[in-house]
């Protein structure tokens, strides 16, 4: 049986792994390569390396720690930041990386979903969407979120995007609920529910994670693949290899730690 | 001992490359024949289409090279499928090293495509390759399309059906997950194909 995955993810400033508060306010939290490696010691499936500036600097992500990360690890790991077309996206791969994540360029340019599935493999293409509840009750998409001040909010909804997004290739839905995000109550089990109602592919819930029954939930309340969380790792406030003994005692399937 | 990786195009086969230099075996990548006749062990990566990478193996003139390999051969992933007869993935023949033909995975309730994640392998029986690897020992897959299970099936995985993980007849291998993505059951596979008992 497929076992559900626990996503550490680091985001990246400057070739060092920072951690904000609803996406403000970073520090540092160390080396990229230390850090990787330290995760896949404690049972990470899988790690997310998000370059917060790159996208919003107009850049992509850096290669060389990319590939510093390739040698380094063995198990599969995602590179977000910044990539904009088929070429940028050929060279994190070709760096090492397993997936390319995309946000902001997607949305600028749907398209691009589909040159790099055409190009790479579905299973090579994610999309990470973030997104927020707005006053009228509908959820919907941001982007520029590596940067506060550039953060806009689209007239395009949450739920539409998600299927757009799999019918032009997406190979796997990253849903950063940014509501939930940095505040450590729970994944938004109300909007990952109604949007895996409507994902066929792998869909990872982001954004919430404080307590490892938020992680039952988040796999049993809402049937995600995956469970990403950031600063409950970094802070230790919740140790992986505790946190799959408690899932998998709960009938979580995970993969026990090497 | 020498190790060669076929650059059939992929973009991410470097990390191949990497997890052997983690066991200490410097593998080039390399499309030239004489370099792939003359390697004690050869290793197909793959990661995109199979009509892409068969069409990548033809315009450097490798099909013919690959057909003819007596040495240990592992296909990794798309690389192992390449070795079946032929692909539903754009209907396109490939090298026909070992009998059976690559289908379209099902999806279903609770079966998500593709086949993304951490799974548990089932070895059928002792072999060299799968030394050290015990059933229910997991491995990353990512994959749409899959072998089903035959007579050359080594181990397999359920994923919505029950499918081909792990293959071998004579001196060809293939592994449907990625090794070098594997933690140590990919380390522990690696190793195996590069130990002196397969040969």
């Amino acid at each position: 049986m497929l076992s559900r995955r626990i996503i550490p993810c680091l985001d990246v400033r400057d070739g060092r792994v920072v951690k904000g508060v609803r996406f403000r306010d970073h520090v540092d939290m160390g080396d990229i390569v230390a850090l990787a490696r330290r995760y896949r010691d404690e049972g990470a499936d899988e790690l997310v390396f998000y370059d917060i500036t790159a996208s919003p600097e107009g850049r992509v992500a850096d290669r060389g720690w990319v590939e510093r990360v390739a040698r380094a690890l063995d198990i599969p790991f995602c590179v977000a930041g910044g990539i904009r077309s088929v070429e940028d996206a050929r060279r994190i791969l070709h760096a090492g990386a397993d997936k390319i994540s995309i946000n902001t360029p997607a949305l600028e340019r749907p398209a691009l979903i589909s040159e790099l599935a055409e190009a790479f493999g579905e299973q090579c293409v994610v999309v990470g969407i973030d997104s927020l509840l707005d006053p009228d009750g509908e959820w919907r998409v941001r982007q520029y979120t590596g940067d506060p001040s550039r953060t806009q909010a689209l007239a395009r909804r949450t739920l539409d995007w998600v299927i757009a997004a799999q019918q032009r290739g997406a190979g796997e839905i990253v849903l950063n609920c940014m509501g939930s995000d940095g505040v450590r109550e729970g994944y938004d089990l109300e909007q990952l529910k109604e949007v895996r109602a409507l994902c066929s592919v792998p869909l990872v819930a982001s954004g919430g994670a404080g307590t490892a029954a938020h992680f039952e939930a988040v796999f049993r309340d809402a049937d995600v693949d995956g469970a990403l969380a950031a600063s409950v790792f970094h802070s230790g406030a919740i140790a992986i290899p505790t946190l799959k003994r408690q899932l998998a005692a709960a009938g979580i399937p995970v993969r026990p730690v090497d | 001992m020498n190790v060669v990786l076929i650059d059939s195009g992929g973009a991410n086969i470097g990390s191949v490359r990497y997890a052997l230099e983690r066991l200490g075996v410097e593998a080039p990548l390399t499309a030239d024949a004489d370099l792939i006749r003359g390697a004690d062990r050869v290793i197909l990566p793959g990661v995109g289409a199979a009509g892409a990478a068969m069409a990548m193996l033809r315009d450097r003139g490798l099909v013919e090279v690959i057909r003819g390999l007596q040495q240990p051969l592992l296909g990794i992933c798309l690389g192992m499928q390449l070795l079946f007869e032929a692909s539903e993935e754009g209907g396109v023949p490939c090298l026909g090293l070992l009998p059976g033909k690559v289908t379209r995975m099902r999806g279903g309730e609770g079966i998500r495509i593709p086949h993304m994640g951490w799974n548990a392998l089932t070895p059928l029986a002792p072999h060299p390759l799968l030394d050290g690897i015990d059933a229910g020992a997991q491995a990353y897959f990512v994959h749409g399309y899959c072998v089903p299970v035959t007579t050359d099936t080594l181990a397999t995985c359920t994923h919505g059906q029950t499918f081909a993980a792990v293959v071998g007849r004579g001196n060809r291998f293939g592994a449907q997950f990625h090794p070098e993505r594997s933690a140590g059951t990919g380390a522990r596979l690696l190793r195996n194909f590069l130990s002196e008992r397969l040969a």
